[in-house]
């Protein structure tokens, strides 16, 4: 076996084991240091996966699979940490001396994302669902200060192991039926049967957990709300994109609908998320918590690409992760920004941002409307496919809901706009955040805008990325 | 019925038993003690299904090590009246029992719906270098991720804790 093709997992584990001990060894003084060491050893890696982007094996028997599909989520999970940890430059100083290991669990996280979107087999995937999971539980009560981040740390500690041994159980029943755990023989192993269907729904209500679909979405706002802000955004990015990349390759390749005819469930829930998603987000108050519900409803509108099950809507649900990643991330480290300053992320406290840095509230404004949906920004390409994959599926009723909600959630999403710009606010001096802030702000903003204007290198990849599944 | 079946239907019925226990307790040690036969009850499922050294490593590092563990944890940091230490939502015990309730009845009725194809009851002749060979071949990787999701359990538990400064 060749075992530079796991070279980025390798080079991962190995960033956070030389995070985890620089931070024990170096003088206090050179601590900052870690965190570059953090950003830029990332950025190799990410040069090292997309380099390797295209190759294709099947290690260990089938267990473990390099392909373009895996290449592409582990090139977007790389991306995403960099950006959150560039964003939390500013944000740091809350984690008092906790700073270091602050890397290392982002880092430890994304080697357990990257393990499931690779893995082609159930056991390995749930080690690296449960890496990721135990690595989210401390990061999100890191705010040992606060009361708020400590109760949704040990909320998400509860619901979250209550929901994995739904998954295990999920994963048991099916097991019992096929007799292999590998993802890519269980189609040829089993047979319509009682037991295959309660082992499918569970799998759906594991998964469902993960991905926040109602109703399975509960954790989700107070989680979000009271997470370490850089830590609610690779939550609600890169958790996600794991599970949906893990949930392709299950439902896909593993149990597709063939075997059980599990669509139409998957578009009733996709269908109440949008709905209740958006319609409960045009309430709140709290910007963070806004984007808490606001992505809730993006994983309806991203799981419907899966319901579609044609080329157009799994495209869609890559295609949509990726440019999710750089909406969302920007959304959140303008929030960040703004938490730092202001204390809290009320939308109070975005009043007159429009007049204190005006380069991050055209930043906010842009991945709102991307977000929404709104041509020529991203958002609008990767819903397009989307939706596109399901009308040809024969779910137009499912397209239309996800249209008029998108228009509803264009009024959530102005009204942070509205109070940037028309909003008053007795303080005026301006906001300046960080180099490293503003760099990962610059990043989300192109990719954004590029990707809405000028899709073909990324549907490209994404074209390559879905070879798996035809 | 054999007399096997008799023997899984006690062995079973006492690990639920027990793990009813471990959730209704309101001393929390006895929630403790109740684990520890939980898992011996699952233990001996293991044995019915010539999984012997499974069950040996049940037996040694569940209830053995880790309930003591767990009872020293609770030995160490107790303060309060221990008979209120493990306290239910009388409202939300109640609808819990219903949705568990429901919850078994639909995966039992699925089960014995079920026309099982194959019945897996090949006997390993060597378990033990089965398990170390599947272990450190095909499921390196599971086993590798394992024991970093262990280190990243330590570090977390050490940071929480110890509390902010």
């Amino acid at each position: 076996m060749d075992i530079t093709l796991l070279s980025s997992e390798i080079f991962i584990a190995i960033l956070g084991l030389l995070t985890l001990v620089l931070g024990l060894a170096l003088p206090k003084k050179a601590k900052d240091l870690v965190g570059i060491i953090a950003v830029w050893g990332l950025i190799f890696i990410l040069i090292e996966a997309i380099f390797s982007f295209g190759i294709e094996a099947s290690l260990f028997n089938g267990v473990y699979m390099i392909d373009s599909y895996g290449s592409f989520f582990k090139i977007l999970f790389i991306i995403s940490a960099i950006l959150v940890i560039m964003s939390a430059a500013d944000y740091l100083v809350r984690f008092e001396n906790r700073k270091t290991e602050f890397y290392s669990f982002m880092i430890f996280a994304l080697l357990g994302m990257v393990i499931m979107a690779a893995a082609n087999e159930l056991i390995t995937l749930y080690i690296g669902l449960e890496l990721m999971a135990v690595s989210f539980y401390i990061l999100t009560a890191y705010l040992l200060n606060d009361e708020l981040s400590a109760e949704a740390g040990l909320k998400y500690l509860i619901l979250g192991a209550v929901s994995s041994a739904i998954l295990l159980f999920g994963i048991s029943l099916v097991y019992a039926i096929s007799g292999t755990t590998v993802i890519s023989e269980i189609i040829l192993n089993i047979s319509l049967q009682p037991l295959l269907v309660a082992g499918i729904i569970l799998l759906i209500a594991g998964f469902a957990f993960k991905i926040s679909l109602i109703p399975f979405h509960m954790w989700a706002p107070d989680i979000y709300q009271g997470a370490p802000t850089p830590v609610t955004a690779f939550l609600a990015v890169a958790s996600k994109a794991a599970a949906f990349a893990a949930m392709l390759r299950v439902f896909v390749i593993g149990l597709p609908i063939a075997s059980f005819d599990w669509n139409f469930i998957l578009a009733i829930l996709a269908a109440i998320t949008m709905i209740v998603g958006n319609l409960v987000a045009l309430k709140q108050t709290n910007v963070k918590r806004m984007l808490a519900y606001s992505s809730i409803a993006q994983a309806g509108y991203i799981l419907v690409g899966l319901i579609a099950f044609n080329v157009y809507g799994l495209k869609g649900v890559l295609f949509y992760s990726m440019l999710y990643v750089f909406s969302n991330i920007g959304a959140f480290a303008v929030a960040t920004s703004v938490e730092v300053v202001a204390g809290s992320t009320d939308i109070k406290a975005f009043n007159s941002l429009g007049k204190r840095s005006p380069f991050m509230a055209a930043i906010m404004t842009v991945c709102l409307l991307s977000l929404a949906g709104i041509p020529p920004l991203a958002g609008f390409v990767g819903k397009f496919y989307l939706f596109a994959g399901v009308i040809q599926a024969g779910y137009l009723w499912l397209a239309f809901i996800g249209l008029i909600m998108s228009m509803i959630s264009v009024y959530y999403y102005l009204n942070v706009a509205k109070a940037m710009y028309i909003g008053e606010s007795q303080d005026v001096t301006p906001i300046i955040p960080s180099f490293s802030a503003q760099l990962a702000l610059w990043t989300c903003l192109a990719a954004t805008i590029l990707i809405g204007v000028y899709p073909a290198p990324l549907t490209n990849l994404v074209q390559s990325a879905v070879t798996l599944f035809l | 019925m054999s007399i096997l079946d008799l023997v899984f239907i006690v062995t079973a019925g006492i690990t639920i038993l027990a793990s009813i226990g471990v959730v209704t307790s309101k001393n929390i040690l006895h929630s403790a003690l109740f684990l520890v036969l939980s898992f011996l009850g699952v233990a001996t499922i293991y044995f019915q299904l010539n999984a012997a050294f499974l069950g040996l490593v049940q037996i040694m590092i569940y209830a053995g090590a880790i309930s003591v563990l767990i009872i020293f944890a609770i030995m160490l940091v107790m303060s309060e009246d221990i008979n209120q230490s493990n306290l239910t939502h009388k409202k939300g015990s109640f609808i819990g029992v219903i949705v568990a309730g429901f919850f078994t009845f639909l995966v039992s009725i699925s089960i014995v719906s079920t026309k099982f194809g194959a019945v897996f009851n090949n006997a390993l002749e060597n378990p033990v270098e089965d398990i170390a060979v599947m272990l450190m071949g095909d499921f390196v990787i599971a086993f590798e991720v394992a024991a970093i999701l262990l280190l990243v359990a330590i570090v977390g538990a050490i940071i929480i804790a110890k509390g902010a400064d």
